[in-house]
């Protein structure tokens, strides 16, 4: 005993942080609460660490301008975009044309920027369906585990085995038979189909992670039933991820579109989008380089936007970071 | 809303006479992939209202697999109870069809976890997770509810309740965080509270704290009290009486007293021995050799024979049955006189 003494004296001294960060930085006031007195929850930890984040703050930015130009074309534009004169083929910028003119003669800022409500409703509507599918069969394999689990998980793999392409072209193709449609619901429903893989697999492991915590052994233990400890207990504690997931899916999702809108499978007939303006403009890209890249570039930067802040939203949610 | 309190005591074969829980020859194993784990082979026990039963034994004897099996929630698979009875007042709870059993637990018997952490849920503040227990088990107002929870947190003396009932789990200290989860068991006034390692996550002083709240609450309510620990120390001054389990089974059932003065089995003895006594300063202490049977393969006899300084051929050939000492003492040795040195 006697040669214990020391070893515990030294372990003592050797934690000078401990009282300081018992008073915590803000005298007398415990961190988890702010000034009001009011608990901070998991979201509102998240929270405060996101508000000093740059990548969120900017991330942010981006995805409210991007969403603004989807639903008001006409506040940052005055031009038509589908007003196109041959006169004015491959012409440079001049007045609200800030990015010149395309082969046709239409303004290529006014069709950027109108494109960019096909992309957000795209790829929107496309992560919804993805999320949903996700969502039933990750908590139905999570959660039900044994045979459904099974079941399910090698019905993610098959689906997870297709090429995405190949699957994409044959259904697109099929959806759009009807050529009075412009593709929207098509590419939506087979970004949709295709998409959810990802999001079940990571919405399983969550669940079944969640499953064998022990609040949900005492939630078993003070009389719920199993519908109670799926929605009460194992789904809350399980979406993080899965919501981090269909961030990234968002941003998959519109390049998707403009991959199938270039390839000439996706929107059609006279729809607007960044992928049919980089496919018209490809041809010409040496003559008149503008009409290619700025679609481009913003197409680029608003997955970038979308991946940005569901990687800053991650990283806040994430107990392991903090 | 239908009473639930009625409803279980509604149900047949309830006797109000019969002993408040009753375990017998219960069997638990564990069917994985390396084989079949028995983890509790034949468990017997009984309590009665008001009395506190420890159920002492050191790790993966089978303790909290025990406590799950009466309570119902082993995971099954790989968990399975293979034989045996959990008698609520007479009524078995085994075979009660789950639904019926959800409303005996916590309206009858509940249990405490041992890291009230992560037996909290992460997301919801404290007052609505025993807000809803109220509301759902009891069709109480929200506003009653939430009268109900404060009155609840103040009995388990957390202070200033009124202000902490939005507060979530992690904001809690350890103590406060295993009272939560004693308020929550509590709830519904169960008659029986299993507390599986209640203090183990605890620091020394807490321990104390939370024991003496425990014994207070029970003495209150004239509960029947399980305790499930390895720590000898915290089950003297609680416990009425004390089965220790080795390997799956109850070797040694005895009132609390007798089984600190005259331990009747090896393994009661060789444990006590290897408790530090200041009486005994300077001294080595007596450790037991070897390591306990891997549950996947125990050993035909009795399971504590390898390691037991009294073993003899018979032990390796035969299990020794329980033998009856005295009235409410039982122990499982070929060799109880010896043990005891009459």
């Amino acid at each position: 005993m006697s040669e214990m003494q020391p070893l515990v004296r030294s372990g003592v001294a050797g934690q000078p942080g401990t009282p300081a960060e018992a008073t915590g930085p803000v005298a007398g006031r415990p961190r988890h609460r702010d000034a009001g007195g009011k608990p901070r929850s998991l979201a509102g930890d998240a929270w405060l660490d996101l508000r000093r984040s740059k990548v969120f703050w900017t991330a942010a930015g981006l995805v409210a301008v991007i969403l603004l130009m989807a639903a008001w074309p006409a506040l940052f534009t005055s031009a038509d975009p589908r007003e196109c004169l041959l006169a004015r083929k491959h012409a440079g910028p001049s007045g609200g044309a800030f990015f010149g003119y395309d082969f046709q003669g239409c303004d290529v800022f006014a069709k950027t920027v109108y494109g960019a409500r096909a992309s957000i409703v795209v790829g929107v509507c496309g992560t919804l369906i993805a999320g949903g599918i996700g969502l039933v069969i990750g908590l139905a394999a999570g959660f039900h585990g044994g045979w459904l689990d099974a079941v399910l998980s090698r019905f993610i793999d098959i689906v997870l085995g297709i090429p995405f392409l190949l699957a994409a072209i044959v259904l697109a193709k099929r959806l759009t038979a009807d050529p009075a449609s412009d593709g929207v619901l098509a590419v939506t429903c087979t970004l949709g189909l295709l998409g959810w893989t990802t999001a079940a697999r990571v919405m399983r492991s969550a669940v079944i992670s969640a499953k064998n915590q022990d609040y949900v052994a005492a939630a078993r233990m003070l009389g719920a039933g199993p519908m109670r400890l799926m929605t009460r207990h194992v789904l809350p504690n399980s979406i993080g991820p899965f919501v981090v997931v269909l961030t990234l899916l968002l941003g998959v999702n519109i390049a998707g579109e403009a991959t199938l809108s270039y390839l000439g499978i996706g929107l059609k007939n006279d729809a607007i989008s960044w992928g049919i303006a980089i496919a018209e403009a490809g041809p010409y890209a040496r003559a008149a380089a503008a009409p290619l890249v700025w679609p481009s570039v913003f197409l680029a930067a608003t997955v970038l936007a979308f991946i940005m802040l569901g990687d800053a939203i991650r990283d806040a949610f994430d107990p392991k970071l903090r | 809303m239908t009473d639930i309190k009625a409803e279980v005591d509604a149900l047949p074969g309830l006797d109000p006479r019969a002993p408040l829980l009753q375990v017998a020859d219960l069997h638990v194993e564990f069917r994985t992939r390396d084989g079949v784990a028995k983890a509790v082979n034949g468990v017997n026990f009984w309590l009665h209202p008001g009395e506190t039963l420890a159920i002492l034994g050191e790790s993966g004897c089978g303790k909290s697999v025990t406590a799950q099996a009466i309570m119902g929630i082993l995971d099954t698979p790989p968990g399975h109870v293979t034989r045996g009875q959990v008698l609520y007042r007479g009524v078995d709870l085994l075979r009660l069809p789950e639904k019926k059993r959800r409303r005996v637990r916590a309206n009858r018997i509940a249990m405490i976890f041992q890291d009230a952490l992560s037996a909290l849920n992460p997301v919801y503040p404290i007052g609505f997770q025993l807000g809803e227990l109220f509301r759902k088990h009891r069709g109480m107002s929200r506003h009653d509810a939430k009268r109900r929870s404060i009155e609840l947190l103040d009995q388990v003396r957390i202070p200033a309740a009124r202000d902490r009932i939005n507060d979530y789990p992690h904001q809690f200290s350890g103590g406060m965080r295993q009272r939560v989860m004693i308020a929550m068991a509590l709830a519904l006034d169960p008659e029986v509270l299993i507390a599986d390692e209640p203090t183990t996550a605890l620091d020394v002083t807490v321990q104390a704290q939370i024991m003496s709240l425990l014994a207070e609450l029970q003495r209150q309510r004239n509960m029947g009290l399980v305790l499930i620990t390895h720590d000898m120390g915290v089950v003297a001054d609680v416990a009425d009486r004390i089965s220790v389990m080795y390997a799956g089974r109850v070797v040694e059932e005895a009132p609390v007293y007798d089984i600190y003065a005259r331990p009747a089995h090896p393994y009661t003895r060789a444990l006590l021995e290897s408790i530090p006594r200041l009486d005994r300063k300077g001294r080595q202490l007596n450790a037991i050799s070897g390591l306990p049977p891997a549950l996947t393969e125990l050993p035909p006899g009795c399971s504590f024979g390898p390691r037991c300084g009294y073993a003899r051929d018979v032990c390796r050939r035969e299990a020794p049955p329980a033998y009856q000492i005295a009235p409410h003492r039982v122990a499982s040795c070929h060799f109880i006189r010896e043990v005891l040195g009459v």
